[in-house]
């Protein structure tokens, strides 16, 4: 059963226009296909200037995160089905736009990098070999180690739109993954860069993020779980 | 008058950057060689990774089921029966010397992983947790061993991280997003490598990077496929520049097709799903493999489950006599689909929107991974020939390489083994090159190739699109070069190939601009597409015997006698026949025996 499906796209090239604009494209969908699927329906048989990002097309490599009918979302998740027959997509909010729907990640990257996002240990057990670690202590950081670096929830979270300085869900996604391993290290350091006026405290709870995380990491939780352990480690 | 002053202004607007070592490509094999090269070299080394892509959006990210290692830690288990399930699994073509490299350096490998920070599943005592996986047996064949150490489904995930993450730590110089498009070759293919020129996406100028040494580690290519695991930026980039350059490839005949991959989609389900249980099952609801293998069952290795699947729809037993079977895995129950396989049970919902406890899963074999590739010696270093002759300053790991130690067909979870292990001897060896090699020289010459090339697909103003093109070739290659071949299918495939590179000589693009011009890209991996199609079929064509991956009707046998032994497959420089060469396999321990599961 294919059907007609009216796809309206925020275009926008700085080499050519001197604003953002709407551009509408229709295309013939079967209802399990995907976003992703229209969108190259119309790159690579209708327009070739649309610009995107994209590789996996099935959920795992985080790169084709954009506003569809208003929601952060991955394209290559979305089927047609849910999405309906007339369909809007933008770039994710609060990142400079390159072109079309991709957006400058630069920002965001740097986010990331800036909680020490890797496991400082250097020690290495004296039998030479793994370091053990239970279930249990693993279970701690299990689902914040599934981010797949979208961000989905950085582009969604009001805080961040209005000032760009605040590190974001993301970052302390990332942050807390290592921040819960019992091997590292860094505990401390990482916790205060947490601490740092841009860090955690600046989350409203408003849960946008958790609401655009393809995941479903329970992100407000870990930003919780995070603020406790810095409250703990400051003995309040 | 006006093409001298164009050349001039060409050469003028081409970046310089000038690097130790050139690592193209942040998959796991790249960011691993990289990683291992700071080490060695220290901080002050000038380590660059170039990748078109985020490094986190490489490919090994996908990859789900595990890496294996004979740990022992759940069940007895040698590295000397891994080694020998890989010989076997590959269908005897696999260099045996090499293989023994992995298997033993896979326990030091891993073990090293964890210790950078890899989230793997444990076990109650707190070690990493390890699971059943095709192909993989106890004591040279007895039955099914636990060697896959994994997180959850998302062990390439996890690797993908850890070393992008230690990446970060160690200061390595990133170039996102650069498409490296030729190699330096000042000499031609007799003389060294000494950089690669490539495209910034940003900006659309050409970047030429020069070093003493240079890795490709740019993944595989299974876009040629029409069905397929792989990411739509699997364009055998790096392999396409080699064959270009004249280099030879290595078994590029062998692709490996994964028995589950998602009706229609492509998506892989992972083979831990029949590792935890999961059953395949016909239209009259058999489960066909235990005829097919009686020992291994569904978890015999992946040609010979796809040949059976396969098989089954050709005599009208696939569901309702249609081109695909299912997949079971109702009986794993809720804890083992959520918390083991979180991920697969996801792609399930998602894309089918039904429920892995309670509904039967569609599959066909899918388009997986490329055995063959750049050959290189157990360190990394590229052949120029099938006599063993090294190209200097010039080395290939991962996906892109052919060691070999896939043979003619690849077991589950020696893929991350390989792209580890043989990333990081890479890495080693690069930084013991580097200590004594020369300065690199430019080539100005390739710079300024790869400008008007790119001017020139700029400026044309019609002609057929790539995406057109391309789609035939995956079509072709599937119909004609997939799981099933027989002479007359590849002859014609052959030919076929060739009208589209024909066709391909007159693409237009619509996009003219120079910023983040993916017009241009997809234009560009269509090229690359093509020459990993040709040098697959030329190598196919040639091949008479079934081996493996390998399958022809009209030569249904494997033939030890004339076909034990590696193609060398080079480009014809005037667009003609390939040059075909072949290499001894090496065979240390395990004679070549009849393959039964
Ligand atoms: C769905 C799926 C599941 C899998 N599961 C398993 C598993 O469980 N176990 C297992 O052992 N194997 C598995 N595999 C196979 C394995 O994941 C891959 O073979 C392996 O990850 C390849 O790693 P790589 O480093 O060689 O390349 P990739 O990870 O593919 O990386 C390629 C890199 O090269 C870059 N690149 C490419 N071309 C260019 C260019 N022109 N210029 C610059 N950069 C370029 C890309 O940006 C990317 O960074 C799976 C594969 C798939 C598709
Ligand atoms: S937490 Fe979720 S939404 Fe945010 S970057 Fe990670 S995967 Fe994307
Ligand atoms: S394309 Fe990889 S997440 Fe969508």
């Amino acid at each position: 059963m294919t059907m007609d499906v009216e796809l309206r796209i925020r275009r926008f090239n700085p080499e050519a226009d001197t604003e953002a604009h709407w551009e509408a494209y229709r295309v013939e969908a079967e209802p399990t296909d995907r976003v992703l699927d229209l969108l190259h329906q119309v790159k690579w048989y209708q327009d070739g200037t649309l610009t995107f990002r994209r590789s996996c097309a099935h959920g795992v490599c985080g790169s084709d995160a954009m506003l569809i009918n208003g929601r952060n979302l991955l394209a290559c998740e979305y089927l047609v089905k849910d999405a309906g027959t007339r369909i809007t997509v933008e770039p994710m909010k609060g990142l400079p736009v390159i072109k079309d729907l991709l957006v400058d990640m630069e920002p965001f990257w740097e986010q990331y990098r800036s909680v020490m996002p890797y496991l400082v240990n250097d020690e290495v057990p004296e039998d030479g070999r793994e370091r053990r670690q239970s279930p249990e202590e693993r279970a701690r950081y299990e689902d914040t180690s599934r981010c797949i670096l979208c961000a989905a929830c950085t582009t969604a979270c009001p805080v961040f739109w209005t000032d760009g300085a605040y590190v974001g869900p993301a970052a302390i996604v990332n942050a807390h993954r290592f921040i819960m391993d019992t091997r590292d290290h860094a505990h401390e350091e990482r916790l205060q860069i947490m601490a740092d006026p841009d860090g955690v405290w600046r989350c409203r709870t408003v849960f946008n993020c958790v609401e655009a995380c393809p995941r479903d990491i329970r992100i407000t939780r870990a930003i919780m779980e995070v603020t406790n352990e810095i409250s703990t480690v400051s003995g309040e | 008058m006006t093409l001298v002053r164009t050349d001039a202004a060409a050469r003028a607007a081409v970046r310089t950057h000038d690097l130790d070592a050139v690592v193209v490509g942040a998959g796991g094999a790249g960011l691993y060689a990289a990683l291992e090269l700071k080490q060695d070299l220290g901080p002050q080394a000038r380590i660059g990774v170039i990748s078109k892509l985020y490094p986190t959006r490489s490919h090994t990210g996908a990859a789900q089921g595990g890496v294996c290692a004979a740990l022992a830690n759940t069940e007895e288990d040698h590295w000397e029966w891994h080694w020998f399930d890989t010989v076997k699994g590959g269908d005897y073509l696999v260099d045996q010397d090499a293989a023994e490299v992995m298997c033993r350096d896979a326990i030091e490998t891993i073990i090293k992983l964890e210790h950078l920070g890899l989230p793997f599943d444990r076990t109650p005592e707190g070690l990493i947790n390890q699971r059943r996986f095709g192909g993989h047996t106890r004591n040279y064949g007895e039955g099914p061993v636990r060697r896959s150490c994994y997180a959850a489904d998302r062990t390439g995930h996890a690797i993908l991280q850890t070393l992008y993450q230690q990446c970060i730590r160690a200061e390595i110089l990133f170039y996102d997003e650069y498409q490296v498009v030729d190699l330096a070759m000042p000499g031609g293919p007799d003389g060294g490598v000494s950089g690669v020129v490539a495209l910034q996406l940003a900006t659309g100028e050409v970047h030429s990077f020069r070093a003493r040494a240079v890795l490709f580690a740019t993944g595989g290519f299974g876009k040629i496929y029409k069905v397929t695991s792989n990411a739509h930026t699997l364009t055998g980039d790096g392999v396409a520049v080699a064959w270009r350059r004249g280099l030879p490839l290595e078994d590029m005949e062998f692709f490996q097709f994964h028995p589950t991959g998602m009706y229609k989609l492509g998506f892989l389900l992972s083979e831990a799903m029949r590792g935890e249980g999961g059953i395949l099952l016909n239209g009259e609801g058999e489960r066909f493999m235990e005829r097919y293998a009686p020992t291994m069952k569904d978890l015999a290795s992946r040609d010979v489950v796809s040949r059976s699947i396969y098989q089954e729809i050709a005599e009208g037993r696939g569901i309702d006599g249609k081109d695909y079977v299912h997949l079971d895995v109702r009986h794993l129950g809720a804890q083992v689909l959520n918390e083991k396989l979180p991920d697969m049970s996801g792609f399930i919902r998602t894309y089918f929107g039904i429920e892995p406890l309670t509904d039967l899963v569609p599959i066909q074999p899918t388009a997986h991974y490329a055995m063959g590739g750049i050959p290189t010696d157990i360190d990394g270093r590229v052949l120029a020939d099938e006599l063993g002759q090294t190209v200097p300053g010039f080395y290939a790991a991962g996906e892109c390489a052919c060691v070999s130690v896939h043979g003619a067909n690849r077991l589950g979870t020696n893929s991350l083994l390989d792209i580890l292990v043989f990333g990081r001897r890479a890495g080693i060896a690069m930084a013991q090159e580097l200590r004594s090699a020369a300065d690199p020289e430019p080539d100005l010459e390739a710079e300024l190739a790869v400008s008007r090339a790119v001017s020139e697909l700029r400026g044309r103003q019609d002609g057929e699109r790539a995406a057109t093109i391309r789609a035939e070739l995956q079509e072709l290659m599937f119909t004609k070069c997939g799981v099933h071949r027989s002479g007359r299918l590849l002859e014609e495939c052959r030919s076929e190939v060739r009208a589209l590179r024909e066709r391909a000589r007159h693409l237009v693009i619509d996009d003219k601009g120079c910023r983040y011009n993916t017009d241009l890209v997809e234009a560009l991996e269509l090229g690359f597409l093509l020459d990993c199609a040709e040098a697959t079929v030329e190598s196919a064509v040639a091949r008479m015997e079934s081996r493996g991956a390998h399958a022809r009707e009209d030569c249904p046998e494997r033939d030890d006698a004339a076909w034990l032994k590696h193609t060398f497959a080079f480009r014809d420089p005037d667009g003609g026949d390939a040059r075909l060469a072949y290499k001894p396999v090496t065979v240390t321990k395990f004679e070549p025996k009849p393959r039964v599961y």
